[in-house]
Formats: structure tokens, C-alpha cells, sequence
């Protein structure tokens, strides 16, 4: 009997024990129905999240795209351009013949720059300068316009210049922004043969004849010798009202193919240097250059003579010739000091026999406080025949931007 | 007098030489203007290879040291490069002068292995396209102070554009290293996932 109840106990809790362990059919299809429901719905927050997040990337792609836009447009879009560059000069210099001191400070340059674009291939240029700080009836400086012209591409490697512009003649006459060179003064031999800085109003057209080989040519206003002068710096005319009755033309072939070396070789010539009034003058002038950098060194070594016709003679003997030259060897000692040293010679009315060039030697230093923003210091020591030479120091201050 | 006259003459026919030669050539290549376009020059470096296209985001620090590299702000969120095994493509835009220059950067396992000029826009200082000028970075890696550890020969006369290819150059060794040793998931653009 005990054993009979026992085994009934037993049947009975293992059926119970396996009916609560297996549902029926239809309570296992409720449960996967509602388990379906609940996949379905998941799935549905899923791709709706999914979708929410492409949505999300698209809007934050758009937003930083614009904002990109935005931020960058104004640097895309100025068509306008302004920039410049000035030099402050201190000289304290002595004659030879101590027949005077020059103890001297001096705003020599501040120059403005405009330039717009037209379009990619029109565009305009100018350079507006105040020499010497001020201008005026008898005053010492001089408002110039240097350069106003317009440029235009007019194929891929041509192109062409119209207006007011400088001369593709020598190292500095162009690119002569005070952090570009060495010394405070500009070098004599530019300046009294060439004669930089030097402007004409014309037409030219440049462009590339191989890689690294590049061309300019010019027609343009010539040089004016007033009553009794001879040097090409006081024939400059500077394009204010300039008698335009005989046109000189300028060309220049520059080889920089190997990097750190610049080869140039100008030629121009003057049609008549007293535009119809008085004796006919030709002249030609010809200009080399050789500018090269190699690691912290540079050398810069320039030549230029101009050969004028005989009847200039008559105003000023041995001037139908006029020659100079410069060597100027540099070492950059860091990043922002360098050093250099520079032997010129030049002469006026070298085509005399009697002795009368201008020799110069001048060593210095530039310090550079920003590429842009440099320190200058200098001396010189100038030798003539006559012994009117100046000695002494130069200091200088000179940005460009 | 004879002398004269005769040094005229050759100067005229110099001139007149110079100025034929000028106007009848032909050269082959431009100062100005866009020589390659951007996906061009990513295509050519990778070929036959697809690169991947990654993202850098110019978070603070970033945005400090491309500024200092620069010498001035740094504009845009994010920059675009393009990368495979280790070797990236970086093109940048920077102002010589006035107008921007396109400049395409290759740097792998953090040396620049190539330099390239892809727009040049100004009518001045062109040069710094030519290859013999370029090969000169070659190898170049970033010194402690973020420059280049090579010395770069200038061009008299285009030392604005030279600076401009200088600090990009430096610029693209410096998101490279960036790059490299950023988390993936931050890589990645929109598109590319």
C-alpha cells in the first residue's frame, strides 16, 4: 500500500514536473508570436536608427562642408590685393677729403601696392611711393607711381603687360623689397648705371621658351637728356608728361632651370637719348647677372655698360662709355642672420682715359627678425681720384608685407 | 664712329633675333595655370592600387602646430588625404604671393617621396614647379622644430612661393604623422564607411 502511494507520489510529480516544462502547441505559438513582434519591432527601430544615423552624417557632412565653405570663401574670393614695403636708413658717413659729414636719418622708401584680378587672366598692378617721408614744393622726397600696368595671359605661356612698368634689367630693379637684399643703400652700380629704380610706360610680353627659360621684350618711353647731362639716372623721365618722340626697347633672357641659380642677360636701346631736341644720341645698354645660392652661401655678381654715340662726349668727355660691376658673396649664419661682403666698381665717363671710377667696398650684416622684417647694418668705404669718397656706417630698418 | 655704328647693328639683330625666337616658339610648358588636377595626381601615385580616402580633424593641438608651421591661422575643420600602407597624399593650398598655390605632397613611412606643383596662379615666380627644384625634397623628413631637415635651394625672385612649397611640405610630414597614429574610427569619412 506504502509502496503504491509512493509510486503514484512519484507519477504524479513528474507529470506535473513535465507538464510545467513543455507548453502546449498553442501556448508555444502565442510565446514565438510574441517574440516575433518583438524581433519585428527591434528591427524596425533599427533600420529607423540606421536611417537616422545616414541622416545624421549627411546633415553634419552638409553643416561642415558649408561652414568649410563659409570660412574659406573670403581668402578664395579677394580680388583686391594690398601690400607694400618700407625702409628706414640712418647714415654717418665721412668724405675723404673731410670736406663734410653726412649724419643722416631717413624714411628713403614707404610704398604701397595695389594689385586686383579681373579674372584669371586679366589682372592689375601698381606700386605708389613716398621717398624721403615727404613731399611737396621744396621739399626733399617725391610721390612716385613706380608701376600701374595690366597684365594679361594671353595663351598658356605668353604674357603680355600694358601701362607703366619696370624694367626687366638687373637684379634689383624689380625685385627690390628691402628683406630681399643685403646692405641698407641700394648698390651704387644699379643705381648710377642701369639706373635702378627704372620705370617706362610700353607695352612687353613674356613668357618661357623651355623650362627654365624665360623671355621678356619691351618697346617702351626712352631716356631725356636735358641740357648738359649724361648719366642714364638723370635721363629717367619717371613718365610724367615724358617727351615720347623716339621709343627705346628692352630684352631680357633668364635662365633659372637649376635650382639656386639665376643667369640673366638684358639688352635695350635708345633710339635718341635727347628725343629729336639737339644732337642725336643712341645707346645700348647691356646687363649680366648671375645670382647663386647653394645651402647658407650666395653669391650675386652683376656687370652693366652702356655704349652711347659719340656726341654725348661733347657734353661730357669719356661718357659714351659707362661700365660697372659688382661681386657680393653672403653666408647665412642661421636662419636669420647673414653676412656678406661687396666689391663695386662703376665709372661715369669710363670711355676717358684719365682715371675716374667710383670703387666701393661694403660689409654688413642683416638680421632678420621675421622673413619679412629685417635689421640692417653696414660699412662702407668709397675711393675716387678726386678723394671725395664717403666712409662710414649705414643702419636700416625694412619690412615688406 | 664705324665702331658705333657697327656694335648698333649687332645689337639690332640680336634684338631683332630675340624678339623672332620669342614670338615663333612654342613651349611646352606653362608659368601659370593648373597643371594636374587633385584626383589625377592621387590616381597616378597609387596606381595600380586604390587608396583608401581618410579624414584628419584639426583638433586643438593639431590646429596649433599646422598654424605655427604656417606663420598663420589655418582655415577649414578637417583635411582629406589619401593613403595606402603607410604612404599618404596630402594637397594643399598655400598664398606665395597673392594667389594660392595647389601643392600635391607624397609622404611614405614619413619622408616626402615627392613634391608637385598642381596650380600655380602667379604671373611671377613659376620656377618653383620645375622638377629639378622639386626633386630637392625628396627624402626630406621633419626636424625637431617642425621644418624640413633638408636645406632648400631658393629662386632669386620667387622666394615667396619658395616659403609657400617650403611649409606645406612640412606641413603635409606633420598631418602624416597625425595621421598615422590616429584612432581609426575617427578616419573615416561619411562616404567611406
Amino acid at each position: 500500500m506504502k509502496k503504491l502511494l509512493l509510486a503514484t507520489l512519484i507519477g504524479l510529480s513528474f507529470a506535473a514536473a513535465t507538464q510545467a516544462a513543455t507548453p502546449s502547441t498553442e501556448e508555444m505559438w502565442k510565446i514565438i508570436q510574441k517574440q516575433q513582434a518583438e524581433i519585428s519591432a527591434l528591427q524596425n527601430q533599427l533600420n529607423k536608427n540606421n536611417s537616422r544615423l545616414t541622416e545624421t552624417e549627411i546633415i553634419a557632412e552638409a553643416t561642415i562642408s558649408a561652414v568649410e565653405e563659409i570660412s574659406l570663401a573670403p581668402a578664395a574670393s579677394k580680388k583686391t590685393h594690398i601690400g607694400g614695403y618700407g625702409e628706414l636708413h640712418y647714415n654717418n658717413l665721412e668724405k675723404d677729403d673731410g670736406s663734410g659729414d653726412k649724419d643722416e636719418v631717413d624714411f628713403h622708401r614707404f610704398v604701397l601696392f595695389t594689385s586686383h584680378q579681373f579674372t584669371d587672366s586679366i589682372r592689375f598692378f601698381s606700386e605708389l611711393e613716398i621717398e624721403h617721408s615727404i613731399a611737396g614744393d621744396g621739399q626733399v622726397g617725391e610721390v612716385e607711381l613706380e608701376q600701374a600696368y595690366i597684365e594679361w595671359d594671353m595663351a598658356n605661356n605668353k604674357t603680355a603687360k600694358a601701362g607703366l612698368f619696370l624694367m626687366p634689367v638687373g637684379i634689383l630693379n624689380e625685385t627690390h623689397e628691402p628683406d630681399t637684399f643685403y646692405g641698407t643703400e641700394r648698390n651704387a652700380v644699379e643705381k648710377n648705371i642701369i639706373p635702378a629704380t627704372w620705370w617706362e610706360a610700353g607695352a612687353s610680353l613674356s613668357g618661357e621658351l623651355s623650362p627654365g627659360l624665360r623671355y621678356d621684350v619691351a618697346a617702351h618711353s626712352g631716356l631725356f637728356l636735358a641740357d648738359g647731362e649724361y648719366k642714364p639716372r638723370d635721363g629717367r623721365q619717371k613718365v610724367g608728361k615724358a617727351k615720347a618722340d623716339d621709343m627705346a626697347f628692352t630684352g631680357r633672357l633668364k635662365y633659372t632651370a637649376i635650382p639656386g641659380l639665376e643667369l640673366a642677360a638684358s639688352l635695350q636701346m635708345q633710339t635718341d637719348m635727347h628725343q629729336g631736341e639737339g644732337d642725336k644720341i643712341e645707346g645700348t645698354l647691356f646687363e649680366t647677372h648671375v645670382a647663386w645660392q647653394k645651402d647658407d652661401f650666395q653669391l650675386r655678381a652683376l656687370y652693366a655698360t652702356w655704349d652711347f654715340d659719340d656726341a654725348i662726349n661733347s657734353i661730357k668727355a669719356g661718357a659714351d662709355e659707362q661700365t660697372g660691376f659688382y661681386i657680393e658673396p653672403s653666408y647665412k649664419i642661421t636662419d636669420k642672420i647673414g653676412v656678406f661682403a661687396r666689391y663695386s666698381e662703376y665709372d661715369n665717363t669710363a670711355g676717358s682715359a684719365s682715371d675716374s671710377a667710383v670703387e666701393q667696398m661694403d660689409i654688413g650684416m642683416n638680421y632678420w627678425l621675421h622673413p619679412n622684417v629685417v635689421f640692417k647694418i653696414d660699412y662702407q668705404n668709397q675711393d675716387n681720384s678726386s678723394g671725395t669718397g664717403s666712409d662710414g656706417i649705414n643702419l636700416g630698418v625694412g619690412f615688406s608685407y | 664712329m664705324f665702331n658705333h655704328v657697327l656694335k648698333n647693328l649687332i645689337s639690332k639683330v640680336i634684338f631683332t633675333g630675340l624678339l623672332t625666337t620669342t614670338l615663333l616658339a612654342s613651349p611646352q610648358l606653362s608659368a601659370k595655370g593648373v597643371y594636374q588636377s587633385g584626383p589625377d595626381f592621387v590616381a597616378e601615385v597609387f596606381a595600380p592600387q586604390q587608396p583608401e580616402p581618410g579624414v584628419l580633424w584639426l583638433n586643438k593641438s593639431i590646429r596649433q602646430q599646422a598654424e605655427k608651421i604656417l606663420g598663420h591661422k589655418v582655415l577649414g575643420l578637417r583635411v582629406r588625404y589619401h593613403q595606402s600602407a603607410g604612404k599618404t597624399v596630402w594637397i594643399l593650398n598655400e598664398i606665395g604671393k597673392e594667389m594660392p598655390i595647389t601643392i600635391g605632397v607624397v609622404i611614405d613611412q614619413g619622408k616626402i617621396s615627392r613634391v608637385k606643383i598642381l596650380a600655380y596662379r602667379e604671373s611671377r615666380g613659376g620656377e618653383v614647379r620645375y622638377p629639378a627644384y622639386m626633386a630637392q625634397y625628396q627624402g626630406a623628413t621633419l626636424s625637431d622644430g617642425y621644418k624640413l631637415d633638408k636645406s632648400i635651394d631658393g629662386i632669386t625672385g620667387a622666394t615667396l612661393s619658395v616659403w609657400a612649397v617650403n611649409k606645406v611640405a612640412a606641413l603635409a610630414l606633420y598631418y602624416h604623422s597625425q595621421a598615422m597614429t590616429q584612432p581609426e574610427s575617427t578616419k573615416q569619412t561619411s562616404e567611406s564607411r
